[in-house]
């Protein structure tokens, strides 16, 4: 805009600086700690946990959080990954949990935004605006009927418990509407008229438009479900199938060493593949909440 | 023929299991169900912790959706200003959304603990301990999490709503004599409604979500201030009281769809009014 002159500018950099720094904080900070001893992870926090504060210490006793490690050391790694195969296991009960859910409503959700976004059928507007109520409504609201639900159908305790109703969640349905209604109708109409059928049109023209928004799903999703904490409180009790988001709820106090590192291991997939598809996946968000 | 698997797997693990929940909270927990018409509401708006459950929540909307919508534009409007680095910050900002709750609890603990930084930071002015998780501040920590890893998403919605507005609407309201606060009010703030509508409903969505953050900080059985309207269904299926909880589910409901109802008027309105 007009203001372009140095001073606003550098006030406006250096005001967004600070929100920036305070963000990447806690992120900066666990890896920070990831990379201390053992030794020295227990010297620093041996004071929290209430149970100290009374018992020695006194008015001035504090945990200190630092930002830099005395030693660098990459012992906590090398603990996660050889010493415990827990950790492993729980990586791996993620993963498999979050890539099929994934890929599952990335596939049926585009198919389902076709239809919303480019056919024409009765009652389509008022079945869209179910999806959009159902979306919106927290996990515990169908936790009862769902429950039964699953049970009926045999997958207690079982991982599709959670991968199914994972894939055929609202969400993918309605971003992928919302990007794909801003494909310009020509573009279908020109295939329409050589011949092209829905799927031609669908699998040539639309998909490949609608790469950002794909890209902005498949971040979100694999987020939100990496993530998870309530499905597998509660569809899996087995502690051998939990994923690592509830281990990582379970750390206590003699593992927090282990713990930083396990945390930097678990959110890395996240940071990476964020920075790898930043600009579709900010763009995705940008045209889903633009209406089309 | 599109929509088919899409329509099918929804019916199945939402759309009827939602309408027997709804079945569920007008019977009685008997098999068969005997229909008891209103009587589960009725218990339910007696019971204590409901009440309790369904003040923090609506507490806790009313208080982190505003203020993560006011912060978010905030930074929105900054960052569309010309500044240095913005690749760098808007990045920055993001990243939070992409981070899993779950890995930077430690830090958060670290931080709220009795003995913790913040307390160190307070002390250090000489000022006393404030029990951070175990007294009214609670939510407030539950809040500041919420805003941490929502800010960059709304934040985004909103930069993109700003560049739809085109400029000479400011050049002509310079012209005019319109100050900065009055672009701000009647340019602005007008023509980012679409993007408000969308985004205070993406920011309710998520307010349910800071069950997470709270159950990872806090447990099953936080502080008084924290236990939300998801603990309580949680512990209600727990301790199988399924009456209450699909009633409680099928109020949350009729709330969630009159406000977004009312929301997506307001856009409609809006957009009869500028065509």
């Amino acid at each position: 805009m007009r203001s372009s002159g140095v001073v606003p500018k550098t006030a406006a950099t250096l005001a967004l600086g600070i929100v920036a720094a305070a963000m990447l904080l806690p992120i900066a900070l666990t890896v920070a700690n990831s990379l201390m001893s053992e030794l020295e992870i227990g010297r620093n926090y041996d004071l929290l946990d209430r149970m100290v504060d009374t018992a020695h210490g006194g008015a001035d006793a504090f945990a200190h959080l630092k930002v830099l490690p005395d030693w660098l050391t990459f012992e906590q790694f090398a603990q996660v990954l050889i010493r415990s195969p827990h950790f492993l296991s729980m990586f791996w009960n993620s993963a498999a949990l979050v890539v099929p859910i994934v890929a599952g409503q990335t596939v049926v959700a585009s198919l389902a935004a076709y239809a919303f976004a480019k056919l024409r059928f009765i009652g389509r507007d008022k079945l869209f605006m179910v999806y959009l109520m159902t979306m919106l409504m927290p996990f515990q609201v169908t936790l009862v009927p769902n429950y039964m639900v699953i049970d009926r159908l045999g997958l207690m305790n079982h991982a599709s418990a959670i991968i199914l109703p994972g894939i055929f969640g609202a969400f993918g349905v309605f971003m992928l509407r919302q990007f794909m209604a801003h494909i310009p109708r020509g573009y279908a109409e020109a295939a329409k008229m050589d011949g092209a059928g829905h799927l031609t049109i669908f699998a040539r023209i639309v998909l490949p438009l609608a790469k950002p928004g794909l890209s902005a799903l498949t971040v979100l999703l694999f987020v939100d479900y990496w993530n998870m904490i309530e499905q597998p409180l509660i569809f899996l009790q087995d502690a051998v199938k939990q994923p690592l988001s509830l281990y990582l709820a379970q750390i206590n106090q003699h593992e927090r060493g282990v713990g930083f590192a396990a945390s930097a291991l678990y959110m890395a997939p996240m940071v990476l593949l964020f920075l790898y598809a930043e600009s579709d996946f900010v763009e995705g968000i940008q045209l889903s909440g633009i209406k089309g | 023929m599109f929509l088919a698997p899409s329509l099918i797997g929804f019916s199945i693990f939402y759309l009827i299991p939602f309408l027997i929940g709804l079945y569920e909270s007008f019977t009685d927990g008997n098999l068969g169900g005997v229909f008891v018409c209103l009587h589960n509401y009725r218990e339910l708006l007696a019971s204590g912790s409901f009440r309790k459950a369904a003040l923090n929540t609506l507490l806790f909307t009313g208080i982190g959706v505003p203020l993560l919508i006011a912060s978010s534009l905030g930074l929105a409007l900054l960052l569309h200003r010309p500044v240095y680095l913005r690749g760098w910050l808007r990045t920055s900002i993001v990243m939070p959304l992409v981070v899993p709750v779950a890995s930077v609890v430690m830090i958060w603990q670290i931080f709220f603990d009795w003995n913790g930084t913040l307390n160190e930071w307070l002390h250090h002015f000489s000022h006393g301990r404030v029990d951070w998780m175990q007294s009214e501040w609670s939510m407030s920590v539950v809040v500041l999490m919420y805003l941490w890893k929502n800010i960059g998403y709304n934040m985004i919605l909103f930069l993109a709503g700003l560049q739809t507005i085109p400029k000479d609407y400011y050049e002509t309201a310079e012209i005019e004599g319109a100050g900065r606060m009055r672009q701000l009010i009647h340019i602005t703030l007008v023509y980012l409604t679409p993007t408000m509508v969308f985004v205070v409903l993406i920011s309710i969505v998520n307010s349910f979500k800071v069950f997470r953050e709270t159950y990872l900080l806090a447990g099953d059985y936080p502080y008084d201030r924290l236990y939300m309207m998801q603990h309580y269904m949680n512990n209600m299926f727990f301790s199988l009281d399924i009456q209450k909880l699909t009633a409680a589910a099928a109020l949350m409901v009729v709330c969630i769809v009159a406000m977004a109802a009312g929301l997506l008027r307001a856009e409609r309105q809006y957009r009869e009014s500028t065509e």
